[in-house]
């Protein structure tokens, strides 16, 4: 079983490339941020990780909470204290930079 | 992430549709990040919460050299219209919300919005006059209270 020390993280501590992103990743990414991961979880992060494979970009937060069928105040519940930032480390992307 | 306990505390005190954006911004970029926030809305701020002006805030170039329009110009009938409009196709083009669909973003993010019982007394405002996200009316020293610790933005 890999850990997060076996994995190649950039300076913030986020995947440093994201096509070596796999689920079991995201999994250590969860154990890390004390997340336990569900089905609404993953809805998320299967959004964003579609969206990247698309346009090669983290979708902003608005995007997600509109379309990947998880409304602002649940998205803030799965995702306590930060949900950008650790939507993006689950999803294998690097630290976010959008202002919205 | 951000510090645990990191809070700040949002002064909106302009209602025109340029000075809504920088705290709205920077409430949903703080409770992005784990920040906590606290909005006070007063004086011409108070457009922002207003049910009915909310959506209708105006961009008003008079006295304002970054827009490169002469004064003499921008006083005539129709511009500030014509302004506002290009205004929103701007924010619209970077994925901005419109005012009331972000002040929505921001409480349901856990961001707190308060109402200034001074600027409600002033301009003859009941509760019913303002948006749904709006939590309560407060006082200055009761704001500052709920201040204590925050960094203080005044917009």
């Amino acid at each position: 079983m890999a850990t997060l020390a076996d994995l190649n993280l950039d300076t913030d501590g986020y995947l440093a490339d994201p096509k070596d992103w796999s689920p079991e990743i995201a999994e250590l990414f969860a154990q890390e941020l004390g997340i336990e991961l569900t089905d609404r979880h993953w809805q998320v992060i299967n959004y964003v990780r579609q969206e990247w494979e698309k346009t090669g970009q983290m979708p902003t937060l608005r995007r997600i909470t509109k379309q990947s069928g998880v409304p602002t105040k649940e998205i803030y519940k799965l995702f306590p204290k930060g949900p950008y930032g650790k939507i993006a480390k689950l999803a294998g992307l690097g630290k976010p930079k959008g202002c919205i | 992430m951000a510090d645990e306990n990191r809070k700040l505390a949002i002064i909106c005190s302009k209602g025109t549709l340029d000075m809504a954006y920088p705290g709205l911004v920077l409430a949903n970029a703080g409770l992005m990040s784990g920040i906590e926030v606290e909005m006070f809305f007063t004086f011409w701020g108070m457009d922002i919460i207003h049910k009915k002006k909310q959506k209708k805030l105006k961009f008003v170039p008079v006295g304002n050299p970054a827009t490169g329009m002469p004064n003499i110009l921008a006083v005539l009938p129709g511009v500030s219209h014509m302004a506002t409009s290009m205004m929103h196709k701007g924010l619209e083009k970077i994925d901005m919300p419109p005012v009331d669909e972000f002040l929505e973003m921001v409480h349901d993010a856990g961001g707190r919005i308060w109402a200034c019982r001074m600027a409600m007394d002033m301009m003859n405002l009941t509760e019913e006059d303002l948006v749904d996200e709006v939590d309560g009316v407060v006082g200055a020293m009761e704001f500052l209270e709920m201040a204590e610790g925050a960094q203080i933005i005044f917009i």
